[in-house]
């Protein structure tokens, strides 16, 4: 059952680059600057959580997420400061721990790591990886950061790293530990490892219909009690646009998620989208796109099919404007997310 | 041939997907992860709950067709006598986060599925369920008939094989578009307009009926040019 009170609301960003009004692009120092913006009017509009996430490419703004997020800390009070998501496949997971850790003191404690594998290349040569090992870096540095996060003294070794003999890491934050969820794309078995670590989730649900990974939130849950872990509610993030009218939202969408995917697209190997495809993804999958009402009634549903804790919505895809970021936010934060509190309280009471 | 059992060789996403639709059509469905019985028994029991979690081994043993569903880099871990005489659908494609760097796990002079066939040399391989995304496949199985039905593009040069994969790929739910020839199954690789795409009977035959216009073929023609 879903806790109307204690649900969480985010938004991210990937750092893509902003667009000025004639359609030129701003520089990559100009859309760091904007994400501080948008974090202080996230936090004023009352939204949860903001995202930031990590690439290492001429298409997106932020490769250090948490000095960004040091310097929306500085401007806000309330929101949590997550990275979406910090690529420890291809980093130190003892820096990782001092670098979030440091962010967590200088915010009073709003700090929130979420760990992924990434979905990019460039990070694995740029910082001296292999790609082959891409599965075995992310496994072997999860442990390391579990161990991490006990904030007592760590003794470990490893293959990609040098060992630690019952070694201190510093500073130490308030609450002796930090929040961390692992992000996942939804494979059966890293749901599995997840799970038995302990870590909270974030699920990318980046195509097709939220309803398909309702057994694959049934088997964490299995997971977490066949190894006798804690059970967190998950966590969802998906792409949107909200704007005051549904066919603005919809063109200016279809424009920029479409070039955003089929740039990714390109070295990936995939086809570009097609109408049909964003048009099915906003109907009934897993873009959520249109005015307040329609996005709200949509991320209700989700929330109550898949019984989360947590919703996240990835924001400023592709080349979009100041103004069109900054509205969109504006409109989660008064609109969207009074009105899914409101739709699910009234389904719990139909219940 | 009649089918009854079908074999899964691999346990994540895009073998879950095939389990679960070979499950809805009434076949009986065993399937395995790359280790023992024991890692996959809680994935297997809540996502497709009906289906029989082994190894591989007792999958082969106990199919009629076999899907092979695991990162293409990884068929080089199997017994290369494991299929002998057998049926075996290749549902891989290379995907930089399974597979790593391509150029080692593929020779760049011929296609992935032909690699896997002469790797498997006593097997008799088909492509299929290549270019559509594993969500779509879910998503998108419909009856025979169905106006929304999708179609998949299936090859290989095995005519009688080749028959019987698009008779079963029937029964899953998709209507088929055959080649003889499963060198052609470079039509669906990565960087094909075909690849990631989930199209019905009349657009897949339009696009693999003109796929020399491609510009796709055209790099893929020029490279081999250049050799």
């Amino acid at each position: 059952m879903v806790d109307i009170n204690k649900l969480e609301f985010g938004i991210e960003t990937f750092g893509d680059i902003v667009a000025n009004e004639d359609g030129s692009v701003k520089t990559a120092a100009e859309s760091i600057r904007q994400i501080i913006h948008e974090g202080e009017i996230a936090d004023q509009y009352g939204i949860d959580v903001i995202g930031v996430g990590e690439h290492h490419r001429p298409d997106y703004s932020v490769s250090s997420p948490e000095i960004v997020l040091g310097a929306i800390a500085s401007v806000t009070k309330n929101i949590k400061l997550a990275t979406a998501v910090t690529v420890l496949s291809s980093d130190d997971p003892v820096r990782v721990y001092e670098r979030f850790a440091t962010l967590d003191g200088l915010s009073n404690g709003r700090a929130q790591v979420m760990l992924g594998r990434g979905s990019f290349t460039e990070s694995f040569p740029l910082f001296g990886y292999d790609l082959t090992d891409y599965d075995d870096l992310f496994n072997e540095k999860l442990e390391l950061y579990k161990k991490l996060q006990a904030e007592t003294p760590v003794t470990w070794s490893g293959k990609f790293r040098a060992s630690l003999k019952n070694q201190e890491v510093y500073p130490k934050t308030e609450k002796g530990e930090l929040e961390t969820y692992i992000g996942i794309g939804g494979s059966p078995e890293s749901i599995i490892r997840a799970a038995r670590f302990g870590y909270k989730v974030i699920l990318a649900i980046i195509g097709g219909q939220a309803d398909r990974f309702k057994p694959y939130i049934d088997l964490y849950h299995q997971a977490a009690k066949k190894y006798d872990m804690p059970e967190y509610p998950i966590a969802v993030h998906s792409h949107g646009f909200i704007a005051d009218d549904g066919d603005d939202a919809k063109k200016v969408a279809f424009k920029n998620i479409k070039a955003n995917f089929d740039r990714i697209g390109l070295t990936r190997g995939w086809a570009p989208m097609s109408r049909e495809q964003f048009d099915g993804e906003t109907k009934n999958g897993s873009f959520y796109v249109g005015t307040p009402e329609v996005v709200a009634q949509r991320i209700a549903r989700t929330i109550d099919l898949l019984g989360l804790g947590r919703f996240d919505l990835v924001y400023g895809a592709g080349n979009q404007t100041a103004a069109q970021r900054e509205r969109m936010i504006e409109l989660f934060g008064t609109k969207v997310i009074p009105r899914v509190k409101e739709i699910l309280t009234e389904k719990e009471a139909a219940k | 041939m009649t089918i009854k059992r079908v074999g899964i060789i691999g346990a994540g996403k895009v073998g879950i997907v095939l389990a679960g639709l070979a499950l809805n059509a009434g076949y009986e469905v065993r399937i395995s992860g790359s280790g023992s019985t024991e890692k996959i028994d809680l994935t297997i029991k809540t996502l497709v709950p009906g289906a029989i979690a082994a190894e591989n081994e007792e999958v082969v043993a106990n199919s009629d067709i076999i899907i092979l569903a695991i990162p293409l880099s990884r068929y080089r871990n199997i017994d290369a006598g494991l299929f002998k005489n057998k049926l075996v659908i290749d549902a891989t494609n290379y995907w930089w986060e399974t597979d790593g760097i391509r150029e080692e796990v593929l020779s760049p002079d011929s296609t992935s599925s032909e690699q896997v066939q002469a790797y498997f040399k006593d097997a008799t391989i088909v492509k299929g369920f290549n270019h559509m995304g594993y969500h779509n496949l879910q998503e998108e199985a419909h009856a025979k008939g169905d106006a929304k039905r999708k179609a998949l593009f299936i090859t290989g040069d095995n005519h009688e094989a080749v028959d019987t994969v698009a008779q079963f790929v029937d029964t899953m739910g998709f209507d088929q578009i055959v080649h003889y020839n499963l060198a052609d199954g470079i039509m669906t690789e990565p960087g094909s307009p075909l690849f990631g795409a989930s199209l019905n009977y009349e657009d897949l035959k339009q696009i693999i009926d003109h796929f020399d216009e491609t510009e796709f073929c055209k790099k893929v023609a020029a490279s081999k040019f250049n050799e």
